[in-house]
């Protein structure tokens, strides 16, 4: 403390008082959007059916313990379909995706224009979920595993895009600069300059999305995508939860697995 | 890898002789295994093609349809349905915001339990099986069990999005717990702090900006579930979009996609303006 000081000594603080009291004024303006929420939430319930939540818990999981394995057979051949949606998807998603993300990267997008419109491709696919998707195209191309495959890709194609065109943002320039200075055609350039410096990026993002589109393909049967989701859909239907928790135990396994080889190719291309 | 390029195998030329032409070396070294990938790659490509059923009369049959979307997203149809989809999305907000903020206070003690450097090795387990439990199965399928037990309606999509926030959270906060620096707590430790104040003043402040970096980024994820979860029953503005599509009401499902669109923009740009600001 200095001694000269007369008036109350100004203390150190970490904010100035006005940006504390728009603290404060932010903050209770989110309260207030939270409480409304809540009430918004708690005027769509019926109060009835929660307290009677944890009865159908108990009954739910009752019915669901032992799992019919009897049913197993009879998933094989959906387990397949599920994991051909993914993988198919995710293919179709790597080979429309890629040139997509070139041409919305700022260092190789041909014009400015031509990268907006990419831009905006990429944001339209990643916004919309795969399973709105689905319901799109199993008007479109008929239910079954087709429309799951577009599904899957049409999500997949932004989330690959905009993964890549930040990948390919990141590059160095001085080998595209320097094969640039010594005249190498543009293919060249894209070639020995620019992809290989993606590529670790590439794969790790293709084996990634498709870790999740293995996840989400177990749903698509619900809106009739095909894969597992339909024997899904038809079991909670019938209220069959013995077969129910068959299909929960193999989509669990089956994450497992898509997690463990993701893992595996990732630790081998990075 | 491709990078590490310069050094590849032994030149083929004779010694003294040196090759005209570089060559890329291959991704993979091995010749057998890159003709084994190659083979097994078109193998299972064959194999998939013959297995999925194309109906190709139906696809032609559907092909008018398609182009009827395309046409109502040029003129999205936004007041026929205009209250359904109001009530829709401002439910869809509300679950978003609800389950985000609870999703985030829950995930915070599970993520210090999974934490190996703080957490004793059975709550270790425990709290990473939570974790992990909550993040395998897609956001749907448990809103199935959550529909049945809650019935329908905005609460079993709250609580759905609950366990699916606890699950993206607890793991991620959890992988920051542990690659903190743990030089200031143990010099806390050393001068005899309580647990309470070194998780306050020791862990809080190293891990605060990437906790509300994530959950904003949740915000996001969650308020693009929230938008399906309704098509088994869980509430949001799903159920609706699901109806326009059953009705074939192009016009009217295209107007749901944009304000989706336009949300969930809005939602990146804003979270984007609020990390800058608040880290």
């Amino acid at each position: 403390m200095n001694p000269a000081t007369t008036s109350p000594s100004p203390s150190w603080r970490k904010r100035t008082s006005k940006a504390v009291l728009l603290g404060w004024v932010a903050g209770l303006f989110f309260f207030a959007l939270l409480v409304a929420a809540f009430r918004q939430i708690s005027a769509g319930t019926e109060w009835i059916f929660v307290a009677d939540a944890h009865r159908q818990a108990g009954d739910l999981i009752a019915r669901m313990v032992p799992p019919r394995w009897s049913y197993l057979p009879s998933l094989v051949q959906s387990l397949l379909d599920t994991l051909h949606i993914a993988t198919l998807g995710t293919f179709a998603a790597i080979f429309l995706g890629t040139p997509l993300a070139f041409l919305a990267a700022k260092n190789t997008s041909p014009h400015p224009l031509v990268r907006q419109a990419a831009l905006l491709l990429i944001v339209s696919s990643r916004s919309i979920n795969t399973l709105i998707w689905a319901i799109l195209f199993v008007i479109i191309v008929g239910p079954g595993v087709l429309a799951g495959i577009f599904a899957i890709t049409l999500r997949s194609v932004g989330f690959i895009g905009k993964l890549l065109y930040e990948a390919i943002e990141e590059i160095a320039p001085d080998p595209v600069e320097a094969m640039r200075a010594v005249g190498a055609p543009p293919p060249s350039v894209f070639v020995y300059g620019i992809f290989p410096q993606v590529f670790p990026a590439f794969i790790g993002i293709s084996v990634f999305r498709w870790d999740i589109n293995v996840r989400e393909s177990t749903i698509l049967g619900l809106v009739g995508a095909g894969g597992i989701g339909l024997q899904l859909d038809a079991s909670v239907n019938a209220l069959q939860w013995s077969q129910v928790s068959v299909i929960l135990l193999l989509v669990l396994l089956m994450v497992i697995f898509s997690e463990w080889l993701s893992a595996k190719v990732r630790g081998f291309a990075i | 890898m491709a990078e590490n390029g310069t050094d590849s195998r032994p030149a083929p030329a004779p010694a003294g002789a040196y090759p005209r032409h570089w060559r890329r070396p291959p991704a993979i070294q091995s010749a057998l295994a890159r003709r084994l990938l190659a083979a097994g790659l078109v193998g299972y490509l064959v194999f998939a093609f013959l297995n999925i059923e194309i109906d190709v009369p139906r696809l032609l049959q559907g092909l008018p349809r398609g182009l009827d979307f395309l046409r109502a997203f040029v003129w999205p149809d936004f007041t026929s349905r205009g209250g359904d989809i109001f009530r829709g999305v401002m439910e869809s907000l509300a679950m978003t915001l609800v389950a985000t903020v609870i999703g985030a206070l829950l995930s915070l003690p599970l993520a210090l339990g999974a934490a190996g450097n703080f957490a004793p090795r059975p709550v270790y387990h425990a709290c990473r099986a939570i974790i992990a439990l909550g993040r395998t199965f897609p956001e749907v399928m448990i809103a199935i069990f959550f529909v049945v037990m809650f019935g329908f309606g905005p609460l079993a999509g709250v609580i759905t999005l609950v366990v699916a926030t606890i699950g993206f959270l607890g793991k991620l906060i959890a992988e920051d717990i542990e690659a903190c620096s743990m030089a200031p707590i143990e010099a806390m430790r050393a001068t005899g702090a309580t647990l309470p104040q070194i998780l306050v003043y020791g862990l809080v402040p190293q891990i605060l900006p990437r906790i509300l970096g994530l959950s904003l980024y949740r915000l996001d994820i969650n308020f693009r579930e929230s938008a399906i979860i309704g098509v088994v029953g869980a509430g949001g503005i799903g159920a609706t979009l699901s109806t326009t599509f059953d009705r074939y009401e192009f016009s009217s499902a295209a107007a749901i996609l944009v304000v989706i669109i336009v949300i969930v923009l809005l939602t990146e740009h804003a979270s984007g303006i609020v990390r800058r600001r608040l880290l």
